[in-house]
């Protein structure tokens, strides 16, 4: 009998699986949602870091299908996209190796204490397994190189495998370019698009304000072969690359989106550690006031009197400190060197005292210190000096601030790239993304989401990964969804967006 | 027949799903024929589960039926907002059923059943959009119950026994909407329980004024079902004092509720019978469903459920055709305790239709084969479970749902 029931059973289970219940108007069928005038069936993503999905410092594989352009292309996928391929690496710690030598780290990832107290980003532990020079065969759809600036991507020779140990070229171009002289933006056209993204021109501001300014402001100078990597970009010559890689894009009949550069400001790397980070108490903010009395109130006042500095630079060096949160000291190259001056006449300061005070300030509230003097700040480089404190009697290397003028150099050249990406936007009918103002909005006040607010609070808001500069997936899925924002009213479409609730943001590890 | 007996349970593979809560009214072929009826109807052992006291009035000194059900169930869910949709790809459940019956004396009947009434089968894919509140379930319920009828007067009668319940649960849960290890692999808990078992009780009474008219009540007590010491196995977590999940085990609680069954049955024109049920399953006793970890480091689970008491209204009719074969048909609706915003996708139920039909056929004056079907239908609807919580804020998951059940069902019934 019960053989007869199983028969039973099996004849009509063939009738009824198939019986699955449908609505009446399913997601899954063509034309519930619509791409409107767009044609998204062959999307490719232009760009840098931010495009690739790097994140936490490296590109990993979980950071990469978490990219913008792979979340967007998950959306397309309702309105007729396409395929969307991604030069994976080869694994999740996220390190390269060239020749079998590691040449970039692993990612961060938040690690804690016993008690469960959160320590800090702290590099992955692991042997990573991308080989530089194993490559990939491109060309890919997400065309995002880690690294690039704007001219990069019209360089020829910026993915050959054999400049990548001299610095020539970039390794991860170098992994996936589809010939040693071949151009980003060639390499994209040739998938012939129907929809592109564009993002590019981070990095030619970005390498500038994440070393506290080090580098040149290259404005005026057309040559970029002559530019070193924390220079900024000259305006003219992000707007030649630029508009070479859209008419490249667009040659084609290409519809897509230019998305512009944020403001510095908006990125946890600059806004994290605050300016006022030297606890003192009264006694020892007395004592160390005492020291710089002579300085504060003889030698400024004498400089400015000689025309050495004006009395508003005078303001700007003078060392004052107090109980509670003081501002540390700090070098900054933009004040005028005094170092000579005040080993003369009348001064006659000894060297190291003098090269001391040379271009010494303290750190004020127009500065932006940046995430990684954290670990610096407050610390005692000689141990057997332990009254030689960075901050307090050492000062913070001008590589850890930037400065307000460093910050108006930035400033500067992003307002005009800026202006670029919109007129050129504006020229050729694509839609335009304002990442600057909505990344604004995450940073002042933040958005809201189902469970809570998105900002950009290292490792809390949830919008920024462990090295402060790029998203996490529910940052990147936030930027997907604000692209299809503007694909949707452009192009009269109706492209579902995600929840960017379901996105990760920080990982955990204590693999260190 | 303890034999028999051992035999069902251990080949007992699935109860599943459908209807109110994780109720499964799937107890016997004749009465899931005509709407799942049968508090006072007399034609069958069915009366062990159905109304004990209906047990004295069958014809022969000795019955046996047993049978089972292929329970084709699916749901589908979508966020219209996201384009996220989802297809259970749930097993086909097995529910059995056997009962017998023995009539000692013209007033006393002694019967024994063993059957599932609840159960729950529900797989979604994994770390699908809702894998924070379920990816899958599997619910499984045996009740066993010794019955005795009494005939008190020529006009009415009672019955009734005590029930033995052995159930077990597996469930597994992404911990939730995001965590995950360091390759992307969500982090998941499967809670497991085995060979949980409580004692309940049932007891019914019919009245026949006449031969033709008879009115039946019958109550099963609820039964609370306490898993101790099951395994909590967690999956994926990354390794952090910031997520301490190790595996443990965990108490939790499942009540089966109490319900309460009243009917009439009425034969008319000889070959015709009509029967009506009304069921009140006393769902709110279901609250919460809280999961205790043994591991202190490990915050227990609350999920707020808020069933209410439902009903659900039968009709059957039943015609003897030829001396061959009775043909039966009947509807119920099915209300559904589930209310408003707790909407879990785990039993994700919503008020239904079911259509019924099915056949006995007289092989013999001593076999029959009982063959039933069951559409069961729910409408499209959209809903949502409010009551998840990340960081203290409620974060609702909802999107439209529609499912269904194809329920065929075979049985045979020996008589002497």
């Amino acid at each position: 009998m019960k053989n007869t029931i199983k028969i039973f059973i099996g004849l009509l289970a063939i009738g009824f699986v198939s019986c699955e219940p449908e609505f009446e108007n399913s997601v899954t069928d063509s034309g519930f949602y619509s791409s409107g005038d767009a044609d998204v069936s062959n999307y490719v993503a232009v760009g840098n870091s931010l495009t690739a999905g790097y994140a936490d410092g490296a590109l990993y594989i979980d950071g990469q299908e978490n990219s913008f352009p792979n979340i967007m292309a998950q959306q397309f996928s309702f309105v007729g996209g396409g395929e969307f391929t991604q030069p994976l690496m080869s694994d999740n710690l996220g390190g390269l190796l060239l020749n079998g030598t590691q040449i970039a780290n692993n990612r961060f990832v938040l690690a804690a204490d016993a008690t469960g107290t959160p320590l800090g980003p702290v590099i992955l532990d692991g042997t990573p397994t991308t080989e530089v020079t194993t490559s990939a065969t491109g060309p890919f759809n997400n065309m995002g190189v880690p690294g690039a600036k704007s001219y990069h991507l019209v360089a020829p020779g910026y993915g050959n495998v054999s400049g990548v140990a001299t610095g020539q070229a970039n390794p991860y171009y170098a992994r996936f370019a589809t010939s040693g002289n071949a151009t980003v933006i060639a390499d994209a056209t040739s998938l012939n698009p129907t929809f592109f993204s564009l993002w590019i021109g981070n990095n030619d501001i970005l390498g500038y304000a994440t070393t506290g300014g080090s580098g040149v402001d290259q404005t005026g100078n057309l040559d970029p072969s002559t530019y070193a990597s924390n220079d900024i970009t000259d305006p003219n010559v992000f707007a030649a690359a630029y508009s070479a890689q859209v008419d490249a894009l667009t040659a084609g009949g290409a519809q897509g989106v230019l998305i512009n550069i944020p403001d510095v400001t908006s990125i946890p790397y600059f806004t994290t550690v605050p300016q006022r980070s030297i606890p003192l108490d009264a006694a020892t903010a007395a004592a160390l006031n005492a020291q710089f009395s002579q300085y504060n109130t003889v030698l400024l006042p004498t400089l400015v009197q000689f025309g050495v500095i004006t009395q508003q630079e005078a303001d700007l060096r003078m060392i004052n400190f107090s109980a509670g949160q003081n501002f540390p000291i700090t070098t900054d190259d933009d004040l005028t060197d005094v170092s000579q001056v005040l080993q003369g006449p009348p001064a006659n300061l000894p060297a190291a005292l003098a090269n001391l005070l040379g271009q010494l300030r303290q750190v004020n509230n127009d500065d932006l210190v940046i995430l990684t003097a954290s670990s610096v700040l407050g610390s005692v480089p000689d141990p057997g000096n332990p009254s030689g404190v960075i901050g307090v009697s050492i000062p913070i290397g001008e590589e850890f601030v930037l400065s307000a003028v460093e910050q108006e150099r930035v400033s500067v050249a992003a307002n005009s790239y800026n202006a670029t990406i919109k007129a050129l936007a504006d020229a050729n009918g694509l839609g335009f993304v304002d990442a600057r103002a909505a990344l604004a909005q995450v940073a002042n006040g933040g958005v809201s989401y189902d469970a809570g607010l998105l900002t950009s609070a290292f490792v809390t808001g949830g919008a920024f990964s462990l090295d402060g500069v790029h998203p996490t997936p529910r940052g990147y899925a936030y930027t997907a969804n604000l692209i299809i924002d503007k694909i949707n009213s452009l192009y009269n479409a109706n492209i579902p967006k995600v929840n960017i609730g379901n996105y990760r943001t920080v990982t955990i590890s204590n693999n260190l | 027949m303890k034999k028999v007996v051992l035999l069902v349970v251990i080949t007992l593979i699935t109860a599943v799903t459908y209807a109110g809560g994780y109720r499964v009214s799937l107890q016997g072929n004749k009465s899931l024929a005509m709407g799942h009826t049968g508090v006072a109807v007399v034609n069958s052992t069915e009366s062990v589960f159905f109304n004990p006291a209906g047990l004295v009035y069958l014809e022969n000194k000795f019955s046996v039926t047993g049978g089972a059900f292929g329970v084709f169930s699916n749901v589908t869910y979508q966020n219209e907002s996201t384009g996220e949709s989802a297809v259970t790809d749930s097993p086909v459940g097995t529910p059995l059923y056997l009962y017998a019956a023995y009539q000692a004396t013209d007033w006393l009947a002694f019967g024994l059943g063993v059957y599932t009434p609840y159960g729950s089968t529900v797989e979604y894919e994994d770390d699908w959009a809702g894998s924070h509140l379920v990816n899958n379930i599997d619910l499984q319920a045996i009740f066993i119950q010794p019955t005795v009828s009494i005939k008190l007067s020529e006009h009415f009668s009672v019955g009734g026994g005590p029930i033995y319940v052995t159930g077990s649960v597996n469930f597994n849960r992404n911990l939730n909407r995001t965590l995950s290890d360091l390759d992307g692999n969500r982090s998941e808990v499967t809670l497991d329980a085995t060979g949980v078992s409580e004692w309940g009780w049932t007891v019914g009474a019919m009245f026949s004024p006449t031969e033709n008219f008879r009115i039946g009540a019958n109550y099963r007590s609820q039964i609370r079902l306490n898993a101790e010491d099951g395994d909590a196995d967690f999956e994926n977590v990354p390794n952090s004092p910031l997520v301490p999940f190790a595996d443990t085990t965990f108490d939790a609680q499942l009540p089966l509720p109490a319900e309460m069954t009243v009917g009439l049955s009425y034969q008319f024109c000889d070959k015709w019978l009509f029967a009506f049920d009304y069921n009140r399953a006393f769902w709110d006793i279901y609250e919460s469903l809280d999961i205790d970890f043994a591991d202190e480091n490990i915050p227990d689970s609350f999920n707020a459920r808020n069933y209410k008491n439902a009903s659900t209204y039968r009709f059957g009719l039943q015609y003897e055709a030829t001396s061959m074969f009775t043909l039966r048909a009947g509807y119920y609706f099915d209300e559904s305790p589930v209310q408003e915003g707790f909407f879990a996708p785990e039993t994700p139920r919503n008020d239904s239709n079911g259509y019924t039909a099915g056949l006995t056929v007289n092989l013999s004056e001593r076999f029959q084969i009982d063959a039933s079907f069951l559409y069961l239908h729910f409408k499209e609807v959209e809903a949502s479970y409010d009551a998840y919580f990340e960081n203290g804020v409620a974060v609702p998951f909802g999107g439209r749902y529609k499912s269904n059940a194809f329920v065929p069902g075979l049985g045979v019934t020996y008589k002497m």
